[in-house]
C-alpha cells in the first residue's frame, strides 16, 4: 500500500499575525509544518514501522514556493518522496480536495493522511472533502490508528465522547493530537533528505478554480478591561471580585 | 428553499438547530435573491418530538424517520442531505458547526458541486453572493469570506446566533424517502464522556484548570468545587490533558473544544495561543495565577495575581452567602 500524506504550512501558534491591505500578510512570519498535518506524516512512518505493509510514503503540499520547506522537513522525518504542487493562487478546501484526490488516484494511494484542522484556515473540511471526492469511507479526529491488510481499526473523538471503528481501504484519516509524537528529523536524515525526489507539478495541471473568495480580514481583538484585583488579601480578593462578576459584568446570579 | 439540518440527541432537539433559524432568516432578509421557506430536515429514528419542536420554529419540517438513521454516520448523513437539497432545489444549506456537522457537510459541498463556507459565525447576501464571517489563525483573525453559485454549503458556529423564537404558526411537517448508502465506518465501541454537569458548550459560566492548579486533587477541589458553586462547566487546557490529570472531553482550545461562554474563570492557566483560540470570545474572562507575568493576563477582564489554593477557597466561601 501506498500512502498519501498532506503536508501545509502555516504560521507558527506564537507567532504574531499581521494584516496588510485588509489580508493576512505572511511576510516575515515564522512557518511550520502545520501540527495537526506533522502527526499524519509520523503516523505514515510508524504504521510501515509497525509492520503494516506500506511500500511507500509520498508527501503533498500545495502552495508558493516557500512550501518546499516542509516538504524537506517530512522528507527528513523519513517520507520517501515529495510533490509540490506550486502556486500562489490561494486555493479554498473543497478546491484544494481535488488536487489531493487526484494526486491520490494517480498514485494508486490506499490510505490518505491530512490533519484534523488547519491553523490557518480554521477548517476542517479537507479530509471530508477528499474522502467524498474518491468515494471513500473518512475517519475524522483520530487517536489511534492500526492497518491490518485491508482493514483500518482504531479510535477517534466524536461529538460527545469517542469511538472505536473498523473500516475498509482506501480511506481517509484526519489526524490530530494524542495520536503520537512527532520526530525531530536527525542530522543525517536531513543530509538524505536532500537527494530525494521532491517532484514540481504545474497547478494548470488539476484544473483547479478556487469556490471561496476572501473579502477582508481583520485582527478583532476584543478590548479587555485588565483590571487587576490585589490578591494579598483572598478573601478581600474573592469578595471584591464575586462583586464585580455580580453586579459589573452581571454574568453570575 | 433554505434547508436546515436539524441537530438533535436524545429526543431533544439542540439549541444550535434554533440558531440555524436565525441564521436562514438573516439570509432571507439580507436580499439576494435566495428565497424560503426555511425548511429543517430531521435525520434520525423515533424522531417525532424533534420533529414536533423543528416544526414549532421552521416553515416546514421534512422528517425521514428511518431505522438506516439511528445512529450518525458522515457517508449516510452526507448523501441524505444532498438528496433532499437536490430534490428540493435548495439554495443554501446550513448544517451545524458540531464536530460530526463539520465531518459530513464537506462531503455535502462536494456531492452538490457547491462552494462551502465553513463554521460562519455572520451571514448575510451580499448581491447574489453569499457572505460569511469566521474566525481564522487559531482564531486570532476574522475574516470575511463570500461565494456565488446556485447553492452553498454552510456550517454555523454554535453560540454565534441568538436562538429563534417559535413563529405564529406550527410548520407543516412532511415525511421523505431517502436511497441511503450503507455504511462502511463500523463502530465497535463507544465512550461517551458523561458528566453531571452543562455541557462546556452550552454552559454560561466555565471554570478551566491549568498546570499551575498543581495537582489532579486540587483540580478536584478547586476546579471542580468552584464550578460547582457557579453552577459551571470545567475546563481543562491541553497540558492537564495531556498530562493525564482530565479527560479530552474537558479541554478547550485549537485541539479541543472552542466556547464562548457570558463568563471564563481561568485558575492557574498561563493562556497560550493555543488556548486562547477555543476561549478568546468569551465575553468576561477572569484569570487567576500566582505568575504575574503570564499571557493570560493580557486577555482578562478581571485578574488576580495570586494563589489558586488561596483565593479559590476564598472565592467557594465567599459564593456561599
Amino acid at each position: 500500500m501506498k500512502i498519501l500524506t498532506l503536508v501545509r504550512q502555516v504560521p507558527d501558534a506564537e507567532a504574531r499575525v499581521k494584516i496588510n491591505a485588509q489580508q493576512v500578510d505572511l511576510e516575515g512570519a515564522t512557518l511550520v509544518i502545520d501540527g495537526m498535518d506533522e502527526y499524519g506524516v509520523e503516523e505514515a512512518l510508524r504504521l510501515r514501522e509497525g509492520g503494516a505493509n506500506v511500500e511507500e510514503i509520498v508527501a503533498l503540499a500545495v502552495g508558493p514556493k516557500r512550501v518546499e520547506d516542509a516538504l524537506r522537513t517530512a522528507l527528513a522525518m523519513g517520507v520517501d518522496r515529495a510533490i509540490h504542487v506550486e502556486t500562489d493562487e490561494k486555493l479554498d478546501p473543497i478546491a484544494l480536495s481535488r488536487i489531493v484526490a487526484q494526486v491520490a488516484q494517480a498514485e494508486g494511494v490506499g490510505l490518505v493522511l491530512v490533519g484534523g484542522q488547519e491553523a490557518d484556515w480554521d477548517s476542517q473540511a479537507l479530509g471530508a472533502a477528499t474522502a467524498e471526492r474518491l468515494g471513500w469511507p473518512q475517519l475524522t479526529w483520530t487517536n489511534e490508528l492500526k492497518v491490518e491488510g485491508d482493514t483500518l481499526t482504531g479510535r477517534h473523538d466524536v461529538d460527545d465522547g469517542n469511538e472505536s471503528f473498523r473500516a475498509p481501504l482506501p480511506a481517509v484519516v484526519t489526524t490530530q493530537q494524542g495520536l503520537n509524537e512527532p520526530r525531530y528529523p536527525t542530522l543525517p536524515n536531513i543530509m538524505k533528505a536532500k537527494r530525494k525526489e521532491l517532484r514540481k507539478d504545474d497547478l494548470a495541471t488539476y484544473g483547479v478554480q478556487p469556490r471561496v473568495r476572501v473579502v477582508n480580514s481583520e485582527i478583532q481583538t476584543r478590548a479587555r478591561l485588565n483590571r487587576m484585583i490585589d490578591g494579598k488579601d483572598p478573601q478581600a480578593a474573592a469578595q471584591q471580585l464575586l462583586d464585580l462578576l455580580r453586579n459589573e459584568a452581571k454574568v453570575i446570579a | 428553499m433554505i434547508l436546515i439540518v436539524a441537530e438533535h440527541a436524545g429526543g431533544q432537539l439542540a439549541k444550535s438547530t434554533l440558531e440555524m433559524v436565525t441564521a436562514a432568516r438573516a439570509v432571507l432578509e439580507s436580499g439576494g435573491g435566495r428565497e424560503g421557506p426555511v425548511t429543517i430536515l430531521v435525520l434520525g429514528q423515533n424522531v417525532a418530538e424533534v420533529a414536533n419542536a423543528a416544526a414549532a420554529v421552521a416553515d416546514q419540517v421534512l422528517v425521514a424517520d428511518l431505522p438506516g438513521l439511528a445512529t450518525y454516520n458522515a457517508e449516510v448523513w452526507a448523501a441524505a442531505t444532498a438528496q433532499i437539497a437536490q430534490e428540493g432545489e435548495a439554495s443554501v444549506v446550513i448544517i451545524g458547526g458540531s464536530r460530526s456537522g463539520r465531518e459530513y457537510a464537506p462531503r455535502v459541498a462536494v456531492k452538490l458541486d457547491a462552494p462551502y463556507l465553513e463554521d460562519a459565525i455572520a451571514l448575510k447576501a451580499n448581491g447574489q453572493a453569499l457572505q460569511a464571517q469566521r474566525y481564522t489563525y487559531l482564531a486570532r483573525v476574522t475574516e470575511t469570506v463570500e461565494a456565488e453559485a446556485p447553492v452553498i454549503v454552510v456550517t454555523v458556529k454554535p453560540g454565534s446566533f441568538a436562538p429563534a423564537a417559535p413563529a405564529p404558526a406550527a410548520g407543516e411537517q412532511y415525511d421523505v424517502e431517502l436511497d441511503l448508502p450503507a455504511p462502511r465506518v463500523e463502530v465497535t465501541g463507544r465512550s461517551v464522556e458523561k458528566s453531571s454537569r452543562v455541557a462546556l458548550t452550552e454552559a454560561d459560566v466555565i471554570v478551566t484548570g491549568g498546570r499551575g492548579v498543581g495537582s489532579p486533587e486540587n483540580f478536584a477541589t478547586y476546579v471542580e468545587g468552584l464550578a460547582d458553586r457557579l453552577g459551571a462547566g470545567v475546563g481543562a487546557t491541553r497540558a492537564v490533558v495531556d498530562a493525564g490529570w482530565r479527560p479530552y472531553a474537558e479541554q478547550v482550545g485549537q485541539t479541543g473544544k472552542t466556547v464562548q461562554p457570558k463568563a471564563y474563570v481561568a485558575l492557574g492557566v498561563s493562556g497560550a495561543v493555543q488556548h486562547l483560540s477555543g476561549m478568546g470570545k468569551s465575553k468576561y474572562i477572569v484569570a487567576i495565577n500566582k505568575d504575574a507575568e503570564a499571557p493570560i493576563f493580557k486577555v482578562a477582564d478581571y485578574g488576580i495575581v495570586g494563589d489558586v489554593n488561596q483565593i479559590v477557597p476564598a472565592l467557594i466561601e465567599a459564593a456561599r452567602k
